[in-house]
């Protein structure tokens, strides 16, 4: 027996003690369960980043936001339109430098076809409290079918680097009651 | 050659009995020291960042901010880190295998190449030409000298790497060494192999980028992530070998640790070089260009090969601790063998805080968050951060600053100064980077986003507010990321004084037991033991390190349970 700063002499191949065996044979079937739950959870779980993956011209993309935001418009807040999409819609929701394109009001319990995009940098998208959390890349577009659970307020933190004022670009999402009758939070 | 012109260019080590090759030395010595201004460079960036963070100071502004976290990120991952890897590449190719370097020339332009491009880099970052942090993902442009830069320092670095294989031909040729390579170089060998791939990929990203600076070509911003991740995450890849041969190589050095199987542990140094470059997939799981086949097959490293790897590791080295001490004569129940440990080597505490840290809250969020679900939990909040200073800091790092101990007298022959402060080092640095670690993990759980100079949110357009506990986190991370910085700066004037103005080792004040170096330069522990001895050891095994782990595996798997467990209450998303 040495250390490992000594070159070993003659046959080294032989059999590990039963410990190491032990202690192997646990970590790999560990190894198996870690990567079982991935498969396990597409078919079994209810928040998988799979989606549906596409290019998309930034441009392009840039005008079906506009044509998304004058469909469903409701109102107007810090510049921003306000849009409440029925449920089932896709929403189209543009990072740019340093903004999100639209505040959404979302129905509790509904689902929608959410399509993320960027019209310049990378910028991530954070739903806070729920931190959820994914990346924003131009000339992708990335749609993913979301529900919420709870209604609320959210807000959208960019948490990728895009530039000088990264740290102001904030969006908002409201989530309804079934109904639409918006939750106070004051 | 004959040995007299041998003996002029090199020396013979007093206690490891090596043969020290001159021009490997000087090489080694000037690969270190730079490594050693970079890592300066790094921690000065980082006392701002913290005291930035913090909100309660907030003391940069904000291009400043981001500007000190491009040169962070950059000194610390990149420059640091690598120059350290050339020198342990140097030691571990030519010093341990008694051999002689080859070309030195060539390493000196080798080590000419990294200066200069790191050189650039630093002024294109400083002077605000690179505002586009570590990773600089395209569509953000910095200089086109900054790519420069970093293709140089790269190119430079992939030849010193080459020196090391050559280094290796020419000992087996000159047969410097009998049998097979130590297990130790032979794990620099696999880092040095990884260190290729990676460096292949920085190519593959750097110097497409560099045209496209200059607007001579497209880059796609995906792709762009991609191959950046394949040399990003690589690139701490090689760390993770390294750092797991320089684990083996303080076990031996301190307490005589031994290899309980040479096969099992070179096998998972070669799981690491066959899987650990997948990795690059751990930054793109909640990203719009990859089928959740790729990212399920490719964030597991092909099935977590090389997370066994580590969890192989993670037994094999404690318990050849243990069994090294257990042949030295502490015999004595499940722990004895913890207890009389060198506790006050600052190369054996910095050994065993390496790797808790790296395996208990580096390695087991790391595993965690990079599962494909798991991640969008985690993705660019703050627990990313606080998971890979974790890894790189509290593993690596510390590893690397456990070893300096041992260079100091072994390689540059000069006693350690302020060694009562050398002592207390390792435990200031873990324990303040645990803190720091688990307070960014923690604040990255309320979502708080990483690389973000303004957590009010004060300019923005709709309020954020986090919960009270953020500010309370904001200061544990504070006070954590002050301690470990502190020690930083301890082991940084350690180093540079030992090594400029430190007090020559002499072969009679190790003799005589009077100099102020680490206790396994002093009296270095038997490195091989006879057969009867071995039986004996191989016998007892390793009891106490069979509890550890099993502590560990239990703590790994409700930690992973509990975030499935998160996952599920969150909207559905799919």
């Amino acid at each position: 027996m040495h250390s490992g700063i000594v070159s070993p002499k003659g046959v080294w191949w032989t059999p590990a003690g039963k410990q190491e065996k032990l202690w192997v044979t646990i970590a790999f079937v560990w190894c198996m369960v870690l990567f079982a739950m991935m498969p396990f959870w597409h078919i079994k779980g209810g928040q998988n980043p799979a989606g549906v993956r596409t290019r998309v011209d930034p441009s392009a993309f840039s005008d079906r936001v506009d044509r998304f935001n004058q469909e469903f418009r409701v109102g107007e807040e810090k510049g921003f339109p306000v849009v409440a999409p029925p449920p089932g819609a896709d929403v189209y929701l543009m990072g740019s430098m340093w903004q999100w394109s639209s505040v959404l009001r979302l129905e509790k319990g509904a689902s929608y076809m959410l399509h993320l995009s960027s019209a310049d940098m990378n910028h991530g998208f954070s739903l806070y409290p729920v931190n959820l959390n994914l990346q924003v890349v131009p000339g992708y577009d990335y749609a993913l079918k979301i529900t919420p659970n709870q209604a609320g307020e959210f807000r959208v933190i960019c948490n990728e680097y895009c530039g000088a004022d990264h740290h102001n670009m904030v969006g908002r999402i409201v989530v309804v009651e079934p109904g639409g009758k918006e939750v106070s939070h004051e | 050659m004959s040995s007299q012109a041998i003996g002029a260019t090199s020396r013979t080590c007093s206690v490891t009995g090596l043969k020290v090759d001159r021009s490997a030395e000087r090489l080694i010595k000037v690969n270190a020291v730079v490594a050693i201004v970079m890592f300066l460079i790094g921690v000065t960036a980082a006392v701002m960042l913290v005291l930035t963070r913090w909100q309660a100071v907030h003391l940069l502004p904000a291009d400043w901010y981001y500007r000190m976290l491009t040169a962070h990120g950059l000194n610390m991952l990149i420059f640091f880190i690598i120059f350290f890897e050339i020198a342990v590449l140097y030691f571990a190719g030519v010093v341990m295998l008694n051999s002689r370097f080859p070309a030195p020339w060539l390493g000196w332009t080798a080590f000419a190449l990294m200066v200069g491009g790191a050189g650039l880099v630093e002024i294109m970052v400083f002077s605000g030409k690179a505002d586009v942090l570590f990773t600089s993902y395209v569509p953000l442009r910095a200089d086109p000298l900054y790519y420069l830069g970093i293709i140089l320092f790269a190119v430079g670095a992939l030849v010193g790497v080459m020196l090391f294989f050559a280094a290796l031909v020419v000992a087996r040729r000159e047969k410097t060494y009998e049998g097979s390579l130590p297990l130790v170089t032979f794990g620099a060998l696999t880092a040095a192999i990884i260190a290729v791939v990676t460096l292949v990929h920085g190519a593959a990203v750097y110097i497409p980028t560099f045209f496209w600076s200059m607007d001579m070509m497209e880059m796609d911003p995906e792709v762009y992530r991609l191959l950046f991740w394949a040399l990003g995450h690589s690139s701490q890849q090689i760390n993770v070998a390294a750092m797991v041969a320089i684990w083996y190589l303080l076990a031996g050095l301190t307490v005589g640790g031994v290899v309980l199987s040479e096969k099992v542990s070179r096998i998972a140094f070669g799981l690491y070089v066959l899987f650990i470059s997948m990795a690059s997939a751990h930054h793109l799981l909640v990203d719009p260009g990859f089928s959740p086949a790729w990212k399920i097959w490719n964030t597991s490293y092909a099935m977590y090969l090389a997370v066994l790897a580590s969890l192989i590791h993670g037994f094999t080295v404690p318990a050849g601790v243990e069994m090294g001490q257990r042949l030295r004569g502490y015999n004595k129940g499940l722990f004895e063998w913890i207890t009389r440990a060198p506790w006050g080597d600052p190369g054996f505490s910095g050994l065993v805080l390496s790797v808790v840290i790296f395996g208990f809250l580096g390695g087991i969020t790391g595993v965690t968050l990079g599962t494909e679900q798991i991640n969008i939990l985690a993705h660019n909040t703050l627990r990313i951060t606080g998971h890979f200073h974790a890894t790189v800091v509290g593993g690596t790092a510390l590893a690397f600053m456990a070893v300096t101990y041992y260079v100091i007298p072994l390689i540059f022959r000069k006693e350690v100064a302020f060694f009562s402060l050398a002592k207390w080092q390792p435990y200031l640095f873990g324990s303040g980077i645990t803190i720091f670690s688990i307070s960014f993990i923690l604040q990255g759980m309320f979502g708080v986003p990483r690389r973000h100079w303004d957590a009010s949110f004060r300019d923005a357009p709709f309020a954020v507010e986090f919960p009270p506990v953020v500010d309370v986190l904001m200061t544990t991370m504070a006070i954590g990321g002050i301690l470990a910085i502190t020690g930083a700066l301890i082991f940084i004037l350690v180093a540079v004084v030992s090594v400029f103005f430190g007090k020559p080792l002499t072969d009679a004040a190790i003799a005589n037991g009077t100099a102020r170096v680490p206790q396994g330069v002093l009296k270095l522990p038997p490195q091989t033991y006879s057969e009867a001895k071995s039986a004996e050891a191989h016998a007892k095994g390793a009891p106490g390190t069979l509890v550890l782990v099993f502590i560990f595996l239990g703590l790994f798997v409700l930690y992973y349970f509990t975030n499935w467990k998160m996952l599920s209450q969150v909207w559905r998303i799919g």
